[in-house]
């Protein structure tokens, strides 16, 4: 009987182990690209390539590897591709600094006008204000 | 004014989409050029008993070439390889993710180019290239360094413009 516990138990926790590599494999999975199908990230994709590369994810965070070591052992060989956020580096600054650029840009522009537009409004002389004035009784 | 700025703006958006038309989205920009070409050492296809290391061919400019008897484009670079092999440079085969009794017939079917095939069944050294479009081509130098690679098949183009200016480049 106590065999029998003792099996269950040792069952549970390796089930239980398996399930938090897993859901680690899956969280990794999803920040991956699939080289084959390229608009999948790895998790989605059913490829043989993506089943060997998922493997590949799992084995690596199996043996004690952290997230950061499997995505450079990626990067290594498939290129910041392979990663869905790419990484802010001199080649991908115009990537990521480019809308807020565009946005401060029109912003500007947008600031510029309404400024001129102001400017431009002709003021009413007092002899105009007293003929709105008689207008509007 | 007005309209000079808008056809200015125009003609910035037309040039940027024309650019990126001309790009392919599609084509990785492998990290492993200017690196040592990843170790292995693999059973060969025509005696598993033996192996064969890249470390073989050290001192040589080489080629290798990832292919399977079930990929059809290549068959259809076949005859690059063929005519790549011709010439001085050894070319030598990684059969990927394959079976032997199905790379053997296929060899028997469209010629043997290479001096020497290795197995890679479970795709576990492609992986170490990169390899994710079979097929895949590399072009090594003296010092062991991947010089180019060509993922997808090897067109008549890419081997008269850019593979072999290389090679006569690295033999130089």
């Amino acid at each position: 009987m106590a065999r029998l516990f003792l099996v269950l138990f040792c069952g549970l926790a390796m089930a239980q182990e398996d399930a938090a590599l897993e859901k680690r494999v899956r969280e990794l999975s999803h920040e991956l690209r699939c080289l084959v199908c390229q608009n999948q990230t790895l998790a989605d994709s059913n490829a043989p390539l993506a089943v060997d590369l998922r493997n590949q994810v799992r084995e690596q965070l199996k043996s004690g590897k952290s997230e950061r070591d499997v995505i450079e052992f990626l990067t290594a060989r498939y290129g910041d591709f392979v990663l869905y956020r790419p990484p802010f580096k001199a080649s991908t600054a115009l990537l990521w600094a480019g809308p807020f650029v565009l946005l401060a840009v029109g912003l500007a522009l947008l600031v510029a006008r309404l400024r001129r537009r102001r400017a431009a409004e002709p003021e009413l002389s007092a002899e105009e204000r007293q003929r709105v004035a008689k207008l509007l009784e | 004014m007005k309209l000079a700025w808008t056809l200015g703006i125009f003609a910035a958006l037309l040039v940027l989409l024309a650019v990126g038309l001309g790009l392919n989205p599609r084509e990785v920009p492998s990290p492993l050029i200017g690196k040592a070409a990843p170790a292995f050492e693999l059973p060969l296809l025509a005696a598993p008993d033996k192996t064969f290391t890249q470390k073989d061919m050290l001192g040589k400019v080489w080629v290798l070439n990832v292919w399977a008897s079930w990929c059809a484009p290549c068959l259809v670079e076949h005859p690059q390889i063929t005519r790549l092999a011709a010439g001085a440079v050894p070319v030598v085969g990684l059969n990927y993710k394959d079976a032997r009794d199905d790379a053997i017939p296929w060899l028997k079917r469209n010629g043997n180019p290479y001096v020497t095939i290795v197995q890679d069944p479970s795709g576990r050294i492609g992986l170490d290239y990169g390899v994710y479009g079979v097929p895949e081509t590399y072009v090594i130098d003296r010092r062991g360094v991947i010089r180019y690679k060509r993922i997808g098949p090897v067109t008549p183009e890419i081997l008269k413009e850019k593979i072999e200016p290389l090679l006569k480049e690295l033999n130089g």
